[in-house]
Formats: structure tokens, C-alpha cells, sequence
């Protein structure tokens, strides 16, 4: 069986701290892992297609004839909605896989492993940019399908695609300190659910603000700031420029990174 | 003696709590490199808390600990890179096929994609997977899980490997085929620490025994050391009338010389080093006026190690018979 002779733990060349280097290609190892076990597992689909599309088409017919009077007037009003709405799902999953692999026990195994320390939290949810790029990809096909060409053109949607991206890895990173801070999985997603419907509704993401009572009007423009997200990507793909919505969301993606990149990744080290 | 042995593991009073549980409760160990160490226990005595510890995963709140005279602590990404770990639940990838589980481990450990991927397959030849490399592990047997399991904290090569329970769970040929696979380990250079429930694996693999309880060291010693304090098997005696349970147990005692336990009502079990003696012991017991319902010879249980080896100072001894 094993032939060859192990090296002795003394005629070892041994270093007490993990570079740079190393980390980033542990980090890339863990990211490679991820994405190849997302694309092997069928939720990927759903992910993927299923959810994209079903909320493009669900919203576009469901709404549009009462809220723009036809289909294609509301396209450039739902797409961006759909965008927001397809991705932030996809990023209240963020931390099941991680969880999973909580639970599994292969956490420990890294954890016993002379890889850095953020690398198999900092992998798995760089992977999960992929998703919701992908996620996006498949909301504007299918608004070209049903007729939607943004005045903007093919550039403001692809940057609108990466700010989306941005803004839900940024989320991503809550969702992820939540499932790591519940007892079970189930809660987790159960959280995510909860939080995210209230949130996307009581945005303009699929009905213009202006037509709601005032106060009301205030507190999904100024205070539920997804609205800022919304709003962004509409005029990104209308006038392709931005205005001062696109640096408050900007702004609030970082200080979301910014307090939740340390409080999750203690949260792995306590959980491990 | 020369000091030239170089210990492997060096463990002084780990203690480790949760709450209000003493997990570890002052785990000393040490085991020369090169040998096979048995942590023997039952569910809950603190095996798998002693390994973390040991494997960089808990900090001991008491005690030291050094890996080939690394310390846990101090130097724990020294330590990680000497150290290969197999948990009780195999944590390899469902999705994934064997060769893409070993060469995520292997690039995670630094190799190259070609020298991951060389590695892997030499592994998964020594381990007769080689023909399921690429099938996804949902198609695998129990048996393989836990050699691929294993395999994937090979493939650095550590000279000390944990196995956590190793063959819980795997019916008695694949088990047959992990001590052979662990024996083969020690055989190339490596240290390997085990835990298990089984006496007989204990005794099968290990080259020194620790029993641990309750998060104590019960007993330190080489299987032989351990099944002479035990008796090399055990007599099981039931009484057909349970009232002289209490007096036949005297007479056992007297006869045979070592502690009886009363199991049940009427079952009485007692070590017996020379079988001979059980005429003795039934002869007398006949003449006490004693009748027996059973009357059994067995290998002795993990159970009547522990009640061999807690003797005296613990407290849940009501049911020995002094």
C-alpha cells in the first residue's frame, strides 16, 4: 500500500504563518470547489432559470397591463425590480452551503489544515458572485425576449449587472453571519424569506413610487434604500448615467461589508 | 534509556469544559512517534474533545500540548502542517467525484494542479478506488466514504494522523480492511492516534491503550497490560431465584479472587483469568444451594473494562459488590 516513506516531522521545512499567496490560492481552491459543486447540484437551475424567469414573466403579465397599461411601458419599470428581486433571493442562501459544510464537519477540516483562516468563508461566497451574475444574465434575456431594449444600450447592462452583483455579494455577507448564528439551517432560510419579501415590496421596485400617499412614498424612497438600487439600475439602462441614489447604495454596500465581513467571519471561527 | 524517542504527541492536563460538562478533565498523553496510540471510551468521555484539542480545533482551557515538540498554541500553523485528520462523519463533497475530492485537499495544501492530481490518483490506487476516481460519491458505499475519507487526509503525507472512530459503522470485512489500510500507515513512518469504542480494535491496533472516562485517564498501558488487569475473558452467571444474587456473588468473589458485578437482578459477571476455576465456582455454588438459569464464557466488554478499571474513588459504584 503506501510506499512511500514519510518525511519526518524533524527534516520538515516548517513556517508558523500562511502568506498572502498561499491565501489567495486557498481562497481560489475554495472558490473552485464551490462553483464546481453548484454546478453539479440541480439547485443551480432553479437559481439560474427557474426563479429568473418565472418572476420576469410572472410580474411582467401580472402587473403590467394595471400598473403602465401595457407590457412593453413596463418593462423598463419591472426589469430592474425582477433584477433586485432575483438576486436578493439568491443571496438569502448565501450561507446554507456553508453551514452545511459547518455541519458536515469539513469546516474542521480545514480548520485543521495549514490553509489561511478566511479562506473557506472568503471562497464559498466569492463563488457566489457567479450566481448572481447569472441571475441577472437571465432577467435581461428575457426582458429582450419580451420585447425590452434599453436606451441606454448593451453597456448599461452589463454595468448594471455588476452593481446588482456588488449589492447582493454585499447582502450576501448578512445573510451568511444569519445562518451561521441559527441553530438549524431551516431558521436560517426562514429569516431570509421574511426579510427579504417586505423589503422588496415595500420598495419601487415593481410599482412607481409616485403614485403612493406621501408618507408612504417617503419610507420606500428614503428609507428602504433597495429603492436606491432600483432606482440606480433604471437609470443606468434609461439616460445610461447615474445620480446620487447610485452613491448611497454604493456607500451602503460597503459599510454592510464593512461591519459584516468581521462579524461573520467570527461568527465561523465560533461555530467551528 | 537514551532520549532519542521523539514523542509524536505530548499532552499535559487538557482540560476542556462546555458549560457547566467537564468534556476533558485533565487529559495527560504522550505517544512516541512512530507507534499507534488507542483512545478508548464510551460515547461522550471526551475522546473526540481530546483530538480537537490536539488537532488545533479547541483551545484546552487548561494544559499543554505539543505536536513533535510544536506547541498547539504557539505554533498551531506548524502543528496543521504535521497533522492529517479524520473526523467521525466523512467530510468529503457529495457532489464532487474521489479525484475531485483529493486534488482540492492536495491544491489546498499547496501542490500543483499535476502534482494534486499524481497524488490523488496514487492514493486512490492504494486504496482500490482507483476505478470510481471519477464517479460522484452519492454512488459510494459507506466503506469507501470512509477510506476516501481517509485518503484525503493522506495526501499531504502528515507523519500524525487522528482517526476519529475509524470504523463505526462499517460492517466487520471493510472494517477488517481499515486496520490493515492503518497498520500500513505506521508501516511507512506515520503516527496515528485512534479513538474507538471497541476493546477489540484497541487491541487489534494499538501499540499503548489510553481508557478515558468522564474525561479522565482511567488507564494507561499495552493491551496486554490492560486485558491482564481485566481478565482475558469473562464469566456470566445468572441465578435462577434473584434473591441470592448478593450471596452467590460472595462466593464468586471468594473463589476467583477479583471484583464481581451485578448486571441485572440476577446476572452476575466477574473476570476469569484461568478458566479451570469455573468448576471450582460452580461446584461451590452447587453446594451453596444455588441454582444457575445461564451460565456463559465471553470475551470481556468494553463495559467490564470500565468496571475493572474505576474502582475505589468513583462514585457510581452502587452496583459493585464489595
Amino acid at each position: 500500500m503506501t510506499n512511500t516513506i514519510i518525511i519526518p516531522a524533524a527534516e520538515r521545512k516548517l513556517k508558523n504563518r500562511v502568506g498572502v499567496g498561499r491565501a489567495i490560492s486557498n481562497t481560489s481552491t475554495i472558490a473552485y470547489r464551490a462553483l464546481l459543486k453548484m454546478f453539479k447540484s440541480p439547485e443551480i437551475f432553479v437559481d439560474f432559470i427557474v426563479l429568473p424567469v418565472m418572476f420576469t414573466l410572472l410580474f411582467t403579465f401580472l402587473f403590467g397591463g394595471a400598473i403602465s397599461g401595457d407590457i412593453h411601458s413596463y418593462l423598463p419599470i419591472v426589469i430592474p425590480g425582477v433584477l433586485l428581486m432575483a438576486s436578493f433571493t439568491n443571496c438569502t442562501t448565501a450561507g446554507s452551503k456553508l453551514r452545511e459544510d459547518v455541519d458536515k464537519g469539513t469546516t474542521s477540516r480545514f480548520k485543521s489544515m495549514p490553509i489561511a483562516r478566511i479562506a473557506p468563508l472568503a471562497g464559498s461566497l466569492i463563488a457566489d458572485i457567479v450566481r448572481y451574475a447569472m441571475g441577472g444574465i437571465t432577467v435581461f434575456t428575457m426582458g429582450y425576449i419580451l420585447g425590452y431594449r434599453p436606451e441606454a444600450g448593451i453597456s448599461a447592462v452589463i454595468f448594471s449587472i455588476l452593481f446588482i452583483t456588488f449589492v447582493a455579494w454585499s447582502l450576501s455577507w448578512v445573510f451568511a453571519f444569519i445562518s451561521l448564528c441559527t441553530k438549524t439551517i431551516s431558521t436560517a432560510s426562514a429569516i431570509g424569506v421574511v426579510v427579504m419579501f417586505p423589503l422588496v415590496f415595500l420598495s419601487n421596485a415593481f410599482v412607481p413610487a409616485e403614485t403612493m400617499p406621501d408618507w408612504l412614498q417617503y419610507s420606500v424612497l428614503r428609507i428602504n434604500q433597495l429603492s436606491r438600487v432600483v432606482t440606480t439600475v433604471r437609470q443606468l439602462l434609461a439616460y445610461g448615467s447615474t445620480g446620487a441614489d447610485f452613491w448611497y447604495a454604493l456607500f451602503g454596500a460597503l459599510v454592510i461589508l464593512g461591519a459584516f465581513i468581521p462579524l461573520t467571519l467570527i461568527a465561523y471561527k465560533r461555530k467551528t | 534509556m537514551n532520549n532519542i524517542i521523539t514523542l509524536a504527541v505530548e499532552a499535559h492536563g487538557l482540560v476542556k469544559t462546555f458549560g457547566d460538562n467537564r468534556a476533558v478533565d485533565g487529559v495527560s498523553l504522550s505517544i512516541p512517534a512512530g507507534s499507534i496510540c488507542g483512545v478508548l471510551g464510551p460515547n461522550g468521555a471526551g475522546k473526540t474533545t481530546t483530538i480537537n484539542m490536539l488537532a488545533t480545533l479547541l483551545k484546552p482551557d487548561a494544559g499543554n500540548a505539543k505536536i513533535f515538540g510544536y506547541d498547539v498554541l504557539r505554533e498551531t500553523q506548524i502543528v496543521r502542517q504535521l497533522i492529517g485528520l479524520t473526523g467521525q462523519f466523512a467530510s468529503i463533497d457529495e457532489e464532487l467525484t474521489a479525484l475531485e475530492n483529493l486534488m482540492i485537499f492536495g491544491r489546498l495544501y499547496g501542490y500543483s494542479r499535476s502534482d494534486s492530481k499524481r497524488k490523488a490518483n496514487e492514493l486512490l490506487e492504494e486504496f482500490g478506488l482507483g476505478d470510481v476516481a471519477s464517479r460522484a460519491l452519492s454512488k459510494f458505499s459507506g466503506g469507501m466514504r470512509r477510506r476516501l475519507d481517509l485518503a484525503v487526509s493522506l495526501i499531504s503525507q502528515p507523519p500524525l494522523i487522528f482517526l476519529d472512530e475509524p470504523t463505526t459503522g462499517l460492517d466487520p470485512r471493510t472494517r477488517t480492511q481499515m486496520w490493515q489500510t492503518i497498520r500500513n500507515l505506521v508501516k511507512s513512518g506515520s503516527t496515528v492516534l485512534l479513538t474507538t469504542q471497541y476493546l477489540d480494535e484497541a487491541d487489534q491496533l494499538a501499540d499503548n491503550i489510553v481508557v478515558i472516562d468522564k474525561g479522565r485517564v482511567v488507564a494507561n498501558d499495552t493491551p496486554d497490560g490492560l486485558k491482564r488487569s481485566v481478565g482475558s475473558s469473562s464469566l456470566r452467571l445468572t441465578v435462577k431465584d434473584a434473591d441470592k444474587a448478593a450471596n452467590a456473588a460472595h462466593i464468586i468473589k471468594r473463589v476467583l479472587n477479583t471484583k464481581v458485578h451485578l448486571a441485572e437482578a440476577s446476572e452476575l459477571i466477574a473476570p476469569m483469568d484461568n478458566t479451570d476455576k469455573l468448576t471450582d465456582v460452580l461446584t461451590t455454588l452447587k453446594d451453596a444451594g444455588i441454582a444457575l438459569s445461564a451460565v456463559s464464557i465471553l470475551q470481556p466488554t468494553l463495559d467490564e473494562v470500565f468496571f475493572a478499571l474505576t474502582d475505589g474513588g468513583s462514585k457510581d459504584k452502587d452496583d459493585e459488590i464489595k
